[in-house]
């Protein structure tokens, strides 16, 4: 057992949530591999979206994850940063826009 | 930088690199024979022998980080006349379609413009495996271009990637720069180019401890940038795997990456590319005329099996043929995702 949280090597464990709970792992495992498979979107841009994700869900096991996948179909290390760019954007943007929420409030409770 | 041998590094010597390699058990993967074993693979038998892979030497303008024949300007070692000799004589059999010229940089051997046209001569396919720069490191090499035009050659190249940064961590600083000088000069004389008939292949391999994606996404991506950025044209993107030999064994041990890397092959173990592995129909000959299963095998210094047949000199095809390769834990790289071999994935 791990004293840390998180273990680099829980990540090639990830499988192993079948062994609990087979028929909800393996429906899990075989819906994730369909979304990531050529579609409308290429497999790249849909490790793109995973990397801008995993940052926004703050997972380390996504983040080492789909920046190797990233690492190995060729895409630089500008356009990695670029996703999560994405991310921080619309996180932060997504604190922000609550302002407005904040201004309303504020202008009802006042004068 | 210099060679691993020049710094007296313990991982110069082939016998200490199959010392780590042998102890599979520490790293928790199985012993590669047995495993090609469950498929009735072992012992692994030679198809016929259609390529012929000559070493013409390990000297080399550059030092790369990942180099499996720890290459390099230190290494003196150097085929012969008298040894090229030899091998114009080994490939007179018909069945042997293609001479694969490799090094070091193959263009420092002085014979080798001999032996290339004496090659040609004989009407065989060649491959000269040429790492870019030599083109442009000497006024002397500039003509190469032609010369590998006059001669139908077809260049296989390297480039890691399309950057500088991990192009020149891999190969030393400003080789990207210098290859794309050298892209250039091969586009000019019609290598890359659409009806030309003029061949120009590149070769990726990964800059670190991982395994090369998907060969077809690759290459696309190469395509796009080389043209878009530098106007470089070329025809196909041979995608592969680093084997943890000589100063990439030594990478991965100074990073510890040795023992995840090794699992990470063993783990992506693919049963069709075991049954198409390039050994199966290729030989390879040493700078001093010893005969290997491929360049990786001689590298590590596994001779090919027969005690009568381990040099030129007692060259046989017919009993070559029959012979059994010679595989340890390194294979795995060939076995790995979608295989790995000289041209690149085997699936």
């Amino acid at each position: 057992m791990s004293n840390s949280y998180y273990n680099d090597q829980d990540l090639a464990k990830f499988g192993d949530i079948i062994d609990w709970q087979p028929e909800l792992g393996k429906k899990f495992f075989d819906y994730y591999n369909t979304v990531f498979q050529e579609g409308a979107l290429t497999s790249r841009e849909k490790s793109l979206i995973a990397l801008a994700v995993s940052h926004t869900v703050q997972c380390p096991y996504c983040i080492d994850a789909y920046t190797k996948d990233g690492i190995q179909r060729g895409i630089e290390e500008s356009e990695m940063m670029e996703a999560v760019h994405v991310a921080a954007a619309i996180k932060g943007g997504a604190s922000l826009v609550h302002g407005v929420q904040m201004m309303n409030k504020a202008k009802d409770l006042l004068m | 930088m210099k060679s691993l041998k020049a710094q007296g590094h313990r991982l110069a010597k082939a016998e200490q690199q199959l010392y780590i390699l042998r102890d599979h058990e520490a790293v928790g993967i199985p012993e590669f024979a047995e495993k090609i074993n469950e498929l009735g693979l072992f012992p692994l038998k030679s198809t016929g022998i259609e390529v012929f892979q000559v070493n013409v030497g390990k000297m080399c303008n550059q030092t790369c980080a990942h180099c499996h024949v720890d290459a390099g300007p230190d290494r003196k070692e150097i085929m012969t006349r008298d040894t090229m000799a030899l091998c114009l004589q080994a490939v007179e059999d018909p069945s042997i379609t293609t001479v694969d010229l490799t090094g070091g940089a193959p263009e420092m051997n002085p014979d080798f413009r001999w032996f290339v046209t004496e090659l040609s001569k004989k009407g065989k396919k060649i491959i000269v495996r040429c790492n870019l720069t030599i083109i442009v490191a000497n006024p002397k090499y500039n003509d190469l271009p032609e010369f590998f035009k006059a001669h139908n050659v077809e260049v296989i190249s390297s480039l890691p990637y399309f950057s500088a940064k991990r192009t020149d961590a891999q190969r030393g600083d400003g080789v990207f720069e210098k290859s794309v000088e050298a892209l250039k000069m091969l586009n000019a004389v019609g290598y890359g180019i659409e009806g030309s008939g003029l061949t120009l292949n590149l070769v990726y391999n990964p800059s670190g401890a991982f395994l090369p994606g998907d060969q077809m996404g690759l290459e696309a991506q190469f395509k796009s940038k080389l043209l878009d950025g530098y106007g470089i044209n070329f025809n196909s993107l041979f995608a592969i795997t680093n084997l943890p030999i000589s100063r990439f064994l030594e990478y991965l041990i100074m990073t510890d990456k040795y023992e995840p890397y090794m699992e990470e092959l063993a783990n992506a173990f693919n049963p069709h590319a075991a049954e198409n592995v390039m050994c199966r129909n290729t030989v390879s000959v040493g700078w001093d005329g010893y005969l290997y299963d491929c360049d990786f095998n001689q590298m590590l210094e596994l001779k090919v099996n027969g005690c009568a047949l381990k040099h030129l000199k007692d060259f046989d095809l017919q009993k070559l043929n029959e012979r059994s390769i010679v595989v340890n834990q390194h294979c795995y790289g060939c076995t790995a995702g979608a295989g790995s071999s000289c041209g690149g994935e085997i699936t």
